[in-house]
């Protein structure tokens, strides 16, 4: 039956000529093969949301009146709500893990470099996009830690000299965090940012598949000097499979997460209420806003929180510039960026841990 | 200032024997001397007593605080004189009607002067009541005080002198968490205290209630300080036979259901004080269901006999108090486990608060000792413990159950992937 398919689509398609590249598509292997999955796992990850995040919208409701309501009855009484909500969110921070784990494998593996700046632009880009995928997301259900976590963290884009402010009312549908602002974080939610992430991430697979696995450096200077030792691998079907796998054990851990750690609902939204003490936000934007914590007041003569959400746009700007700074040769590799990259690690895992224990 | 001290010199001695300054800027200056004395700033009298030792000293930085200083009254305004001259001698001429120290007997009358005078009130503080010396009048205080008695309060032993301050102000004297310490100032002190016929040990007491935990420690300002029961300026012990009213004006459920009761009438026959009968008076303890028991803190028993009919009553009030509070702590537990659990129950445990009021309804009410009062709230608690308590065992049924689901998946993922496995090695063999 299934070559029967086949056929038919070989008549019509040239199925056959359309999947060759597939076929031919090699990965190589070597000990540090296993980081090539990690773009595979945060794509799964990715199918899962946007599954999860379908189903949700059967229930969901926007707006200040209905959504934590409506998130309350999918977590009761909804068969398979919980289950559902829970691998959403469970789904989101894991991909969030997973990608800026990919992020910095390819850093460190050196992947980035020509041919592939494109690859790590748009990757760059997925990135972000999917941290504003976290923040839009975390209001919906309309509960207090959203609540103000977003008002917290709109207040800091206000912070941007000029467009700051525009920028905050604009995200916020007027001055404060209200109604507005939940159906406008829906709309960024489950249509804009969706539409911008489908063809950012077509694009970054379409690169990938082009341009093929890199190889790190130091392997590719044996390799090329002895290309017998050269190892692959098919990925059709040898690696996919092995993929597969990879996913398999992510949808366990999913399961195993959302079934002993259902995501919390906490407690609806009252905009006249007081802030929780000691609101942080998500643990991915922790080390920005402890870092904005430690900045003082003032910084000379320019307020500290304004420096920096500028410090941080610049640094935003830069990496995804990263890969115009490096040499294309093995031989020339910049040892500062690897250093870069080191530091940048240290200091991400260091804020968030710090932030995670400050009071 | 060196010419006024100077010349001051030789007055000092004489008038430091005629003794401290008094007062009362709580009396602002009467009525006829307003024009004279409201809005009068400049004030002579402090340059010099603000150099002198206690008890003439008042100085610029404590009379500024005093709430009539800073309505614009000077020291003239009370103890009249000339504040506009820089002569000690005009300034404290009997002529421009300096009246020197204050004598305590003229206290109230002074200080009345003003504030019994509702036009001249009116002008600071229209709220501001008028009826403290008349209410002093019918005090205790202002009765022993008539007949004679001058160790018995004034306005200045409460107020303070020369920096009086505004109840609603946390640093005066009469501010409700600092209005028993000022009483205890007296009523504390048993050498003060000798030959009135009142125990010393209230403050003791009442530093050991409720009322006191509330107010100083939770910052209650509601909750009752001795004013509360006592009234303030026409303070007296509330009457055996008025308890009752005083209590109910904060504990207005408690007093409804105790009229209903027999005790109401018993305790009247017998010229007991109503609530205090059972829950003492300075000292008063948060209240327990023990109060209803037979053990170390109950009071049921201190009048009734084991085994007779109130008795009886009195057992099964409080079985039917333990039994809701008993479901309450159960479903209490569950629903704390199933949410710790990770399970929604938040409107179980939302309705637990309607269990809770309903055990907090049913104490209320036994102070109508009528066990069906009670019993309809009782069976209204147990009705709502008992469905949160089934919704928390669903809320545990549904974990296992889905425990058990992630177990099978778990089971069946790894099936798969000892298969997939499997088929690696063979296609790579």
């Amino acid at each position: 039956m299934f070559a029967a398919i086949r056929r038919w689509l070989d008549e019509r398609f040239d199925w056959d000529d359309l999947i060759a590249p597939l076929r031919h598509k090699t990965v190589p292997t070597h000990r540090l093969s296993y980081w090539y999955f990690l773009g595979g796992i945060t794509l799964f990850l990715f199918v899962i949301q946007v599954l999860t995040g379908i189903l949700l919208l059967l229930y969901y409701r926007p707006g200040a009146n209905e959504a934590f309501e409506s998130v309350q009855y999918i977590m009761t009484r909804v068969r398979f709500g919980w289950l559902i909500r829970s691998i959403h969110s469970w789904s989101a921070n894991l991909m969030i893990f997973t990608a800026f784990a990919h992020m910095f494998s390819v850093l460190f593996l050196k992947a980035y470099r020509k041919p592939r700046e494109l690859t790590w632009i748009s990757g760059v880009l997925l990135l972000f996009l999917v941290m504003g995928f976290g923040f839009s997301g975390y209001l919906l259900p309309w509960n207090t830690l959203a609540y103000f976590a977003t008002t917290v963290g709109t207040a800091i884009t206000g912070q941007v000299p000029i467009v700051g402010r525009p920028m905050m009312i604009f995200l916020r549908g007027g001055p404060e965090v209200t109604g507005a602002t939940l159906t406008r974080f829906f709309g960024f939610h489950v249509a804009v940012l969706p539409g911008i992430a489908t063809v950012l991430l077509l694009l970054h697979l379409l690169l990938v598949q082009r341009l093929g696995m890199s190889i790190p450096p130091k392997l590719e200077v044996q390799w090329t000097a002895n290309p017998s030792a050269r190892r692959e691998m098919k990925f059709f079907p040898n690696f996919l499979l092995r993929e597969l796998m990879a996913w398999y054990v992510a949808l366990g851990a999913l399961g195993a997460l959302a079934a002993v750690f259902p995501w919390d609902l906490g407690v609806k939204a009252d905009p006249f209420g007081s802030a929780p003490a000691g609101i942080k936000p998500e643990w991915y934007f922790l080390f920005m806003f402890q870092t904005l914590k430690l900045i003082p007041s003032k910084v000379w003569f320019v307020d500290g929180e304004v420096l920096g959400v500028l410090g941080f746009g610049l640094v935003g700007l830069l990496w995804l510039l990263l890969p115009f700074f490096e040499s294309d040769q093995p031989s020339h590799m910049k040892r500062w960026i690897t250093g870069l990259a080191v530091f940048a690690l240290a200091y991400v895992a260091g804020m968030t841990a710090y932030g995670y224990l400050a009071k | 200032m060196a010419i006024l001290r100077n010349k001051l010199r030789p007055f000092s001695a004489a008038y430091v024997g005629l003794a401290g300054i008094v007062v009362l800027a709580a009396c602002l200056g009467c009525g006829q001397s307003y024009g004279q004395s409201h809005g009068q700033t400049t004030n002579s009298c402090l340059d010099c007593h603000s150099a002198l030792p206690d008890p003439l000293g008042v100085t610029q930085e404590k009379f500024s605080q005093d709430i009539h200083a800073q309505q614009g009254l000077t020291c003239a305004s009370c103890h009249g004189g000339d504040p506009t001259s820089d002569d000690p001698d005009k300034a404290m001429s009997r002529k421009a009607g300096w009246k020197g120290k204050i004598d305590r007997k003229q206290v109230t009358e002074l200080c009345g002067s003003c504030h019994s005078d509702p036009a001249y009130i009116r002008q600071f503080n229209p709220s501001l009541r008028t009826d403290q010396l008349s209410q002093y009048r019918t005090s205790v205080h202002g009765k022993r005080f008539a007949a004679g008695d001058t160790k018995v309060a004034v306005c200045t032993d409460c107020h303070s002198v020369h920096d009086i301050r505004p109840p609603s102000d946390p640093r005066s004297t009469v501010y409700p968490v600092n209005v028993a310490k000022t009483c205890s100032r007296c009523h504390a002190d048993a050498d003060y205290m000798k030959g009135y016929s009142i125990p010393t040990d209230q403050f003791a007491k009442y530093s050991t209630s409720v009322h006191h935990q509330a107010l100083a420690v939770r910052g209650d300002l509601s909750a009752p300080t001795c004013s509360t029961c006592h009234g303030n300026h026409g303070a007296v012990p509330p009457g055996v036979d008025k308890v009752q009213n005083v209590c109910s004006n904060c504990h207005a459920f408690q007093a409804q259901m105790y009229e209903k009761s027999t005790h109401k009438k018993a305790f009247e026959a017998a010229s007991l004080p109503g609530c205090v009968v059972c829950h003492s008076n300075h000292g008063i303890r948060h209240p327990t269901d023990a109060y209803l028991g037979t053990g170390p803190d109950a009071v049921c028993m201190q009048c009734h006999s084991p085994g007779d009919a109130c008795d009886q009553a009195r057992a099964g009030l409080l079985s039917g108090l333990t039994q809701l509070d008993e479901a309450n702590k159960t479903a209490d537990q569950v629903l704390r486990v199933a949410e710790a659990s990770g399970m929604e129950v938040s409107e179980a445990r939302l309705g637990q608060d309607q269990a809770r009021d309903s055990l907090t309804k049913a104490r209320v009410a036994i102070h109508s000792f009528q066990k069906n009062l009670v019993d309809e709230y009782i069976q209204a608690g147990l009705k709502i413990a008992a469905k949160n308590l089934q919704a928390g065992k669903q809320a545990m049924v549904e974990r296992n159950y889905r425990r058990v689901g992630l177990g099978i998946s778990l089971l069946a993922i790894g099936i798969v992937l000892a298969g997939l496995r499997l088929y690696i090695k063979k296609i790579e063999s």
